[in-house]
């Protein structure tokens, strides 16, 4: 049941003396880097002055824009020939940050992905087939280590290429898969077009789904559409990427591995902590890393703590799923808006398909939002009324959740921009 | 009897229906008759074709959102009140009609009208009762080249 019980079930108490000793071991490395060694010369902070988790506060937060600037080596805090791997993040705007790992960096990294994947059933003699980019993208690598650390037979099929990814689960009897939740919900489609039922003609078990944001409805709409349970994974490349949180077999939020990180929740905007429940942008601090130490990173991703402990045993606090990124959100006529939220309430709207795009738009001082949304080829019978009242529900469903009444447009099934499988949500015309 | 119509989810915007028309005279599918019907940003191509099974295959296979719907296409006399005589009667009996149109066989002659309603099967009986003549889809593709109707 525990890839490590010891680990996994630890009191909190005696977890927060670990974080403790963690946080005092990653400011002295931080130290060998020179972006901290001058930002604390600067600030004139001491080690010292740390003496329990909450002083933490006292230290500044760490941003995307940081890495950006001391871009390559600024947070390298050990010898470069230390270092034996690097990864990038897929930023899409601006320069890619950069991730510099030591062998044990690797290794802890290796150990949290193959806990999580323990932690939804995976045993040796498993066969996992690995549907992520392989490459500077973490997704690839960071499973593919986990999934031999366990012993499992891993297929690194990487992205794309849908038959022949279907081909490989029939062929060599795949029960495991990473894959991202909207191609997961494409795939479906092509095994249909292949005559392949992945319930009864596939020997599939589970599947972990991360890399973008989704609901809870896609995944169980995923869940309906394979036969199998699908497990929400968080990670970011910053720390380390995939095995920074991940869903348990009670699927009620995702066990965040504080032996390694240091949690906390601050208000965006302030940047003052919240306490646990309240939602908010997720920041964390590296308690293990040596190659590239991280403190007070701000991850961009809003989520908040779930209060309590969890059914499964474990006693790391639990996330709850990703409700979207500080800078995915869209401000309409004054008004805070998630494309995740539009996605949620979508899903719940029978007729609707897979995609939408959300596209924004300025007049004069006005700002529209135009929301096209795919039909399901299945709820098209060809009358005209049946899709203008499902026009008229969206438009009102959207208007009581998001308070600004959208323009919604219906299109075809598979019409909507996708790039690598991954679905574009928001277009933003509007010119400052 | 009753015959096949096919709709096809169109966005409003221009090329829509000349994409449907490309893909059915590559594939030599003839086409009888057209309407369209459309909302704000999107619209329904309504097509009486000669093969409405194989055109609903190919459309589809192009990525088309299609749908067969039931349809009465009754043969009328083309000359002043044979028309009226149809509707009359399907306004007497109350039978709501959604979308209707009609093309000219032979100027003069024989006119097929098509109607959509809510209660297909009553509705062809009630025609029948009442000496109209509906086609299916064999009919309907066989009248066209051979000037069925001057028998
Ligand atoms: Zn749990």
């Amino acid at each position: 049941m525990y890839w490590d019980e010891r680990e996994e079930t630890v009191e909190q108490a005696r977890l927060q003396e670990t974080q403790m000793e963690g946080l005092r071991e990653t400011l002295r490395r931080a130290q060998g880097s020179s972006y901290y060694r001058d930002l604390f010369k600067d600030r004139r902070l001491q080690i010292d002055d740390i003496r329990k988790l909450a002083d933490i506060e006292m230290l500044p937060l760490t941003t995307k824009d940081d890495l950006r600037e001391h871009w390559p080596w600024g947070f390298v805090a050990v010898a470069r020939e230390e270092l034996i791997r690097m990864h990038s993040s897929s930023g899409t705007t601006g320069r890619a940050t950069v991730i510099f790992h030591t062998a044990n960096d690797i290794k802890a990294w290796t150990h949290l992905v193959a806990r999580s994947m323990y932690m939804t059933g995976m045993r040796r003699g498993d066969v996992f087939q690995n549907m992520m980019t392989y490459g500077l993208f973490t997704g690839g690598l960071g499973f593919h280590y986990g999934a031999e650390e366990i012993g499992a037979l891993v297929i690194p099929a990487g992205a794309g290429n849908s038959k022949r990814q279907i081909q490989l689960i029939c062929d060599f009897g795949t029960t495991f898969i990473h894959i991202i939740p909207s191609y997961a919900l494409y795939l479906s489609t092509v095994f249909d077009e292949m005559h392949v039922d992945p319930r009864k003609d596939t020997k599939l078990k589970a599947a972990f789904i991360g890399a973008e944001p989704h609901s809870e409805k896609m995944r169980r709409t995923i869940e309906d559409l394979y036969g199998f349970k699908a497990y929400n994974s968080y990670g970011l490349s910053e720390m380390n990427g995939p095995g920074v949180a991940f869903e348990c077999p009670c699927q009620n939020g995702l066990h965040i591995w504080e032996d390694q990180f240091l949690v906390e929740i601050i208000d965006p905007l302030t940047g003052k902590p919240l306490a646990d429940g309240q939602e908010g942008e997720l920041v964390m601090t590296t308690l293990k890393r040596e190659g590239m130490p991280l403190i007070r990173y701000r991850t961009k991703d809003l989520t908040r703590i779930i209060p309590g402990p969890c059914d499964c045993g474990r006693t790391h606090r639990r996330i709850e799923r990703i409700k979207g990124r500080t800078d995915d959100m869209m401000i309409i006529k004054g008004v805070n808006i998630f494309p995740i939220q539009i996605e949620k309430r979508l899903m719940e709207i029978p007729g609707v398909g897979t995609n939408f795009l959300v596209l924004l738009d300025r007049e004069g001082y006005d700002d529209y939002m135009n929301v096209q949304v795919e039909v399901k080829r299945e709820f098209f019978t060809g009358d005209l009324k049946q899709l203008e009242k499902l026009r008229r529900r969206i438009v009102e469903e959207l208007k009581s959740d998001i308070l600004i009444t959208p323009r919604v447009d219906l299109v075809a099934p598979d019409s909507l921009p996708k790039t690598e499988g991954k679905a574009v949500r928001v277009i933003d015309n509007r010119k400052d | 009897m009753i015959a096949n119509q096919l709709s096809i989810f169109a966005e409003n915007k221009p090329g829509r229906l000349a994409a449907v028309t490309k893909i059915l005279a590559k594939e030599k599918i003839n086409i009888r008759a057209t309407t369209i019907s459309t909302s704000d940003t999107f619209g329904v191509i309504n097509l009486l074709v000669d093969d409405p099974k194989r055109a609903m295959a190919v459309l589809t296979k192009a990525g088309m959102m299609v749908s067969l719907r039931e349809v009465l296409a009754v043969l009328i006399e083309d000359k002043p009140g044979g028309l009226d005589r149809l509707t009359q009667l399907v306004a007497k009996e109350n039978i709501n009609v959604n979308n209707a149109y009609g093309f000219v066989l032979e100027s003069s002659e024989k006119a097929i009208f098509v109607v959509e309603v809510d209660q297909t099967k009553k509705t062809e009986a009630l025609l029948e009762k009442h000496g109209f003549r509906t086609l299916d889809t064999e009919a309907l593709s066989a009248i066209e080249p051979f000037h069925y109707m001057k028998y």
